[in-house]
């Protein structure tokens, strides 16, 4: 059969193509995302996968937060306070130049916190801007910022993608050129596939930095990702999508496995505005009748912290209140009869995640045994920031809340979609937002945690992890992010 | 022959039509804000409001229906409302991608399936024809995602003869051919699975005919009676599944794209569609239909030059 043979000869030099031997450079880096975004502008997109890649490597802010959630200097060198607390007087780093050769100076600032906040802004986290009343320009190394009211966390969202310091040449084209001062500088973006940053030579810290290219790859698959690991493809895949995968990576020697935190409170939202979750006995009944160690166990493979309240465990104000309703289905199911709902159905609208799919599961068969019938409905992310969040058409949902600090969450009154209108808690809310002090503004949020306990507003499941997957040389990467963006300045790879 | 280019060209203009009010009522109705999707859940109201009014989306949606079409009538698509640069920019990436791997699907499904399907048909009811039956009952009923992650398994996991997926253009055409060989031979087998049949039984009907036995008592070799006499006379049905097929291999690429992460039109689809980016699905959803549509055509015009017999039914 000759024919045969010849598809044999031209498939054998077609792989023979193949057989070049992959090399890894030593001060290189080649990691994997699961989010692939769309614009590369972190103030004009929430995509998180842009602050993942941008925020603090290519983009700088007044000031950004270390992995222990401390807030620290950077655009920013230092900053004086005044006496009532209302303003802020930034002194700037010197030298500091633009990626395109334009220099760093306070009119930077200026433009940057004009952008953010004029009308026209579409910036993401337009709230965080709300508390500022003027951005001035003293000299070309300093910057005044006058609040209209104390905001205890001021300094921390100036360490954010939200309010990263942008030039005016370039804003208009950072969303797919992006022009920042950070220590990488971006070289090219094939969208849908990779996006690469080298190193900025020129930066005050460069010093500091110890890889000269760092290449992002888009793979939203969590066993193509898998794959692309075990074939050394990737160094690194620092938010891996999948706990249930990670054993395989565990056993073998020439990985390293983090498991660490984020700021992701994942919920069982209900809606307090809508019966019966109006009324507390059976948002408590509910809660009684979830158990997390189950749902941690089904769905994270163990791999999650559980929590009791809004707060994230790793923090300093952190209560531990997940003992606050005990699992007890006997007691749920009582709880159930005694608010006469015993037997209802309701849906639970679920967002695409798999930490969210798989909870619901659970969740479901934890209630029905309860006595409560809950439909689960998966719905796709565009249906539910639409109809769940926006619209509030829903009785359940399960949803992690990333962003730091996002108590206030529950101070944002009846539009919000949790339905939650409780001038107790706005009132306390409004206290810790205000309170500089941080000894005392821990034990507001503590107080804050126990009354949303309390109230048992929702059910709180676990906090998301972060999971991480590292060929053994790469070093330096964060074990847990306090922020949406984890830093590469520190990272090094030793092939 | 020219009233009927006439009416196949009415007939295409026409389904692009329909198929764009089709994908503009349902991504309309469609629960879903690009605004929203864009600026997530922390978004103020004023700051979605200035978004939507960035993205023309406070026209109404009539308006916004026919001033697309005026524009596309120009050839100008829009603006991506995610991506924010025009949508023609994002096909043009795109396009080199899933068409290398359509038209790699395409040669392989045709080498292996004409090949195997002859040679199946030439040792009919023999070990060589059963075993060829077998396998292509079997490349059948693989799924194509399953196949594709066996591949990474073997030939970038464990092999590590080629890269496990991604693709990084034709600038180095190396690398290009490398990334394609695995996805292609997921894409193709299933199609030359369908094909190799189709072939062995329409050469298997032409094989009975008389003047094949003449061919072969005139002194012609089996090889070339074979693909000179029989493959010709067969092509008729092979040539309407691979019509189909490669409709299907262009528009089936996006499981393919999603395994072996490679930024075709397939992924951009889905993804526009989970950020309800009308223009971009509006662009995509019109180029499919159109392929689909001149795929038909050319199958209906090679149907003439194959079989001359044909010209005076058209």
């Amino acid at each position: 059969m000759a024919d045969f043979s010849r598809i044999f000869t031209a498939s054998t030099i077609a792989l023979a193509l193949g057989l070049s031997p992959l090399t890894a450079a030593a001060d290189q880096l080649v990691i994997g995302l699961q989010q692939e975004p769309t614009s590369l502008d972190p103030t004009a997109d929430a995509t998180a996968s842009i602050d993942g890649m941008m925020t603090m490597n290519v983009f700088e802010a007044l000031t950004t937060v270390a992995e222990n959630g401390e807030v620290q200097p950077n655009l920013a060198t230092s900053w004086d306070v005044s006496e009532d607390g209302l303003t802020y007087a930034f002194k700037l780093a010197e030298g500091v130049m633009f990626h395109d050769g334009t220099s760093f100076d306070a009119e930077d600032v200026v433009f940057s916190f004009d952008r953010a906040m004029a009308e026209e802004s579409v910036n993401p986290s337009k709230d965080i801007f709300k508390p500022i009343e003027s951005v001035t320009a003293i000299d070309p190394q300093t910057v005044e910022i006058k609040l209209s009211r104390k905001d205890a966390f001021f300094l921390f969202n100036m360490g954010q993608g939200d309010s990263a310091i942008v030039a005016a040449e370039s804003a208009d084209t950072n969303n797919t050129d992006p022009v920042g001062t950070g220590p990488f500088k971006f070289e090219n973006w094939t969208r849908g596939d990779r996006l690469t940053l080298v190193k900025n030579p020129d930066h005050r810290d460069a010093g500091d930095v110890a890889l000269d290219k760092v290449e992002f790859r888009f793979i939203s698959d969590p066993s193509a990702a898998t794959a692309a690991m075990m074939a050394e493809e990737l160094d690194a895949f620092p938010g891996f999508p999948a706990p249930e995968l990670l054993a395989q990576f565990e056993a073998d020697p020439r990985f390293r496995v983090n498991i660490g935190s984020t700021e992701g409170e994942v919920i069982l939202a209900m809606n307090n505005a809508k019966p019966p979750f109006d009324n507390v006995d059976v948002r408590r009944a509910v809660a009684t009748a979830v158990n997390r160690e189950e749902i941690i166990e089904g769905a994270m493979y163990g791999q999650a912290v559980p929590i009791g309240s809004f707060y994230p465990p790793h923090g300093t104000a952190y209560v531990d209140l997940t003992g606050a309703y005990p699992s007890d289905t006997e007691k749920a199911q009582q709880m159930f009869t005694d608010a006469g709902i015993e037997g209802t159905t309701m849906t639970l609208r679920v967002p695409p995640f798999p930490y969210a799919t798989r909870s619901a599961e659970i969740i479901q068969s934890q209630l029905s045994t309860a006595g409560i019938d809950a439909r689960v409905e998966n719905v796709e992310w565009g249906f539910w920031i639409d109809e769940v969040y926006k619209k509030k058409n829903y009785d359940m949902t399960i949803i992690a809340h990333t962003s730091p600090n996002d108590m206030g969450n529950f101070a944002r009154g009846p539009d919000y979609f949790y339905g939650y209108d409780d001038a107790k808690f706005n009132e306390l809310w409004g206290q810790i937002e205000t309170e500089a002090d941080p000894a005392a503004r821990d034990a507001l949020l503590k107080e804050g945690q126990q009354y949303l306990s309390d109230q048992s507003v929702h059910v709180f499941l676990f906090q998301l992890p972060l999971l991480g997957i590292f060929t053994t040389g790469v070093e330096g990467y964060w074990s847990s992010a306090p922020v949406l963006y984890m830093p590469l300045k520190g990272v090094s790879n030793a092939g | 022959m020219g009233y009927f280019i006439f009416r196949r060209t009415v007939g295409f203009l026409l389904t692009l039509l329909v198929v764009s009010a089709v994908v503009f009522a349902v991504m309309n109705v469609l629960p879903g804000d690009p605004a929203l999707t864009i600026l997530g859940m922390d978004a103020t109201d004023d700051a979605l409001a200035a978004l939507r009014e960035q993205l023309g989306l406070n026209q109404p949606v009539l308006t916004r229906y026919f001033l697309w079409i005026w524009n596309a009538l120009q050839g100008d698509f829009g603006i991506s409302h995610s991506f924010r640069v025009p949508v023609s920019e994002l096909i043009a990436e795109r396009l080199p991608m899933t068409v290398s791997l359509a038209v790699a699907g395409m040669l392989f499904t045709l080498v292996i399936a004409l090949t195997l399907g002859i040679g199946a048909a030439a040792r009919h009811r023999k070990a060589g024809d059963w075993g060829v039956m077998f396998m292509s009952q079997i490349g059948i009923a693989v799924p194509a995602f399953w196949l594709s992650m066996l591949l990474v398994l073997l030939f970038a996991v464990k092999l590590r003869w080629l890269p496990p997926g991604g693709f990084a253009g034709w600038s180095d055409p190396v690398a290009a051919i490398r990334s394609l060989i695995l996805p292609t031979i997921a894409l193709g087998v299933v199609q030359s699975a369908v094909l190799a049949r189709v072939t062995r039984s329409s050469a298997l009907e032409v094989m009975r005919q008389d003047f094949v036995r003449t061919a072969r008592a005139s002194g012609l070799s089996r090889r070339r009676v074979l693909w000179r006499h029989v493959l010709p006379n067969a092509l008729v049905p092979i040539v309407t599944i691979v019509g189909m097929q490669f409709a299907a291999l262009v528009t089936g690429t996006i499981v393919i794209e999603n395994v072996f992460y490679l930024p075709g039109l397939g992924r951009l689809i889905f993804q526009s569609i989970a950020n309800r980016d009308l223009p971009t699905v509006q662009a995509l959803v019109m180029l499919f239909a159109a392929i689909v549509v001149t795929a038909n055509f050319v199958v209906d015009l090679l149907y003439v030059v194959i079989d001359p017999r044909l010209k005076a039914r058209t």
